[in-house]
């Protein structure tokens, strides 16, 4: 079918992510006591934006390769 | 609670995307077979990802983690034993001819391979299985939403009543699950299945590692609570010494052989994902791709079950929950007492002992260990794996629908496109039925337990009927329609005349005379199943005995002595072959066991 399924699903990783962690970023910190002290938002959106771009990086990769 | 303006933005953004999804597909979808097979054109692993989510319905996300705080790791047996050796045999043995026949249906393969009357009588109980169960993952998702206040900040900016909110919720998730598949299709409902996957494991993952952390990892956990708790094998050899109440007899014959092998292997539900392979060996793997991740869920699932109820209660001024008033005076560790509606009162069971609402396990890890933000994505995670079970039904039910019923009782001879419209069409249809079965569930609650009984009559001797057509030519359509009619009428008679311990006659069985009784209703299912079984088996070896068998030309592809062996499949490697992985996936589940034994 004509669309690949992994450009979606990078894009809205890296878009989730990219938001998570900048809020995480700027907003206040004494949000965090329910997380046990780990800034949830930072730490998971960084992981979430690396998942979406690396998988959006590998759709391209195979595309050129396929092309 | 507080939602803030950053959890509604992650939720807006997961609606974008599972919405341009299906805009996206609309100008793939040419023929009937793009929207109901997705043109077998998918590649395994995302067939793989799709047969695995779309049973992550509500009953499992919140159904699971409810059994976890129950049972414990127990719960894990549905899918170490349950699932995974189902998905195996389906993709090994049955696959080829599911795939290899042609049919575009579970129903239309029982037309093949016995006769009209069997497939109308699967056709129309799976249909109007697949409209009540969409119904109650939307009435289970109305009422999640009520119950975490998700809407209330939106109704109070804009004036509405609280009384709208039940109507709004069933009202945007009909729309959602109609758009994407009323443009898409099956593609559409499957790439979003993916989607979905990744957003569920996304929001839970640090849901799990948060609360493992906080209890001191495993070992933190062990001491917290009863032994049988961490240990899925100890005491089985006997119904009194485990929390299931279950002997291990019954639960592998029950559960790991008849009700899960009955479920993958027959459920067009799941089936229809890997129909939508590219070729047959994508679609033999599909299913075992599948079971790698569906082992690791009860990890995802299960164990924040176990943390709620390990945890000990939080006082009220620490974080939200959910009837945190409650939750102080009766409850245990994150988990509430249910609510008596005439006392407002904790309810209390025949012991005087709070019945605890253990399906509020998850919402109220949620709301326990995310702050807003990620809260956000922990609940929009939660909403997907709703829609996605949705989805899941709606599909199977517009594709049953035309092709088994329209297509074969009302319009036989009609244009492909205009069976194109149908199935369109029946996607209307069948949220429409949805909804008012998520109303009938949100007024007569008894009425859903009345069907889902009634259903698991007529599933539980289902897996017979494949066995036999699909391993043993002989095999008839007269056999098999009289086997299914036995089987059905055995698991009632069976559940009439048993009753679970210190259940009350009615709904819970002995209603015809309560003459055996169970330690727990969960034996009593399993032993419903294999009663059905074995009668569904002997009455259709009986009565095929008895009746004219069909030429065995006609059988070809159908059965599996009469199908030449699938060519060595030469341009892939080891590990993609159906017998070598399926071997893996057996071995992992295995070693799974042992370790949480």
């Amino acid at each position: 079918m004509g669309l690949d399924i992994r450009i979606p699903i990078g894009l809205m990783f890296s878009i989730i992510g990219l938001m998570l962690s900048l809020y995480g970023a700027i907003a206040g910190h004494d949000i965090y006591q329910r997380s046990l002290g780990f800034n949830v938002n930072l730490i998971w959106g960084l992981v979430l934006l690396a998942c979406g771009v690396l998988t959006l990086l590998a759709t391209r990769r195979s595309a050129k390769r396929n092309s | 609670m507080n939602l803030t303006a950053i959890d509604w933005a992650i939720m807006l953004v997961y609606l974008f995307f599972v919405l341009g999804i299906g805009f996206a597909l609309k100008r793939f979808v040419k023929s009937s077979s793009d929207f109901f097979l997705a043109g077998r054109s998918l590649p395994a692993w995302v067939c793989g990802l799709a047969f695995l989510s779309a049973n992550l319905g509500a009953q499992e996300v919140i159904g699971m983690a409810a059994s976890g705080a129950k049972y414990g790791i127990a719960t894990s047996h549905f899918y170490w034993i349950g699932a995974v050796p189902a998905m195996v045999f389906v993709g090994i043995f049955m696959m080829p001819f599911y795939y290899g026949s042609r049919a575009r249906s579970v129903p239309e393969y029982l037309r093949l391979r016995f006769d009209e009357k069997t497939r109308g009588i699967n056709a129309v109980s799976f249909a109007t299985m697949t409209v009540f169960s969409s119904g109650v993952s939307m009435y289970a998702m109305a009422k999640l939403i009520e119950v975490l206040h998700i809407l209330d900040r939106p109704f109070a900016a804009l004036g509405w009543p609280h009384s709208w909110m039940m109507h709004v919720s069933i009202i945007i998730s009909a729309l959602v699950v109609l758009a994407y598949i009323f443009l898409g299709g099956l593609t559409s409902a499957i790439y979003n299945e993916v989607l979905q996957f990744f957003l569920i494991v996304a929001g839970f993952l640090p849901l799990v590692l948060l609360g493992l952390r906080n209890i001191g990892g495993w070992t933190g956990l062990k001491q917290q609570l009863p032994v049988a708790f961490t240990h899925s094998w100890r005491g089985m050899g006997h119904a009194n010494t485990n929390p299931l109440g279950v002997e291990a007899f019954g639960l592998m014959m029950g559960l790991g052989f008849v009700l899960s092998f009955g479920y993958w292997c027959t459920d067009f539900l799941v089936v229809q994902r890997a129909m939508a392979a590219d070729s047959m060996s994508a679609a033999r793997r599909t299913p075992l791709i599948a079971a790698l991740p569906k082992m690791l869920f009860p990890f995802l699932v299960i164990l924040p079950g176990m943390v709620a109820i390990a945890l000990p209660t939080p006082a009220a001024s620490q974080g939200a929950s959910i009837h945190a008033s409650a939750l102080q005076s009766t409850g245990r560790g994150l988990i509430p007492a249910k609510v008596d509606e005439e006392t407002g009162g904790p309810k209390l069971d025949s012991n005087g002992k709070p019945v605890l609402d253990y399906d509020l396990a998850i919402p109220n890890m949620l709301l326990h260990y995310f702050p807003t933000g990620i809260l956000g994505l922990g609940l929009t995670a939660l909403l997907a794996s709703f829609m996605s079970g949705m989805a899941g039904n709606v599909t199977a039910f517009n594709t049953v629908w035309t092709c088994d019923i329209y297509q074969s009782y009302i319009n036989k001879k009609a244009s492909d496109q205009h069976y194109l419209w149908m199935g369109r069409m029946a996607t209307i249809g069948g949220i429409i039925l949805s909804v008012m079965a998520a109303y009938a569930a949100t007024r007569f609650n008894n009425i859903m337990d009345f069907l889902q009984l009634i259903f698991a009559f007529v599933n539980a001797p289902l897996f017979a009927t494949f066995l036999i057509g699909m391993f043993w030519k002989r095999a008839t359509g007269h056999g098999a329609f009289f086997g299914l009619l036995s089987g059905t009428a055995a698991a009632a008679l069976h559940h009439g005349l048993s009753l679970p311990n210190g259940a009350v006659v009615g709904i819970k069985g002995g209603w015809i005379h309560p003459v055996y009784s169970y330690p727990s209703e969960m034996a009593q299912n399993f032993w419903t199943a294999i009663w059905a079984f074995v009668a569904c088996l002997a009455v259709s070896v009986v009565i095929s005995l008895l009746t004219e068998p069909r030429p065995e030309e006609e059988l070809v592809g159908l059965v599996y002595s009469m199908t030449p062996k699938p060519a060595p499949e030469n341009d892939i490697s080891w590990y993609q072959r159906p017998v070598p992985l399926g071997c893996m996936v057996l071995s992992l589940a295995f070693i799974l066991n042992v370790v949480f034994w």
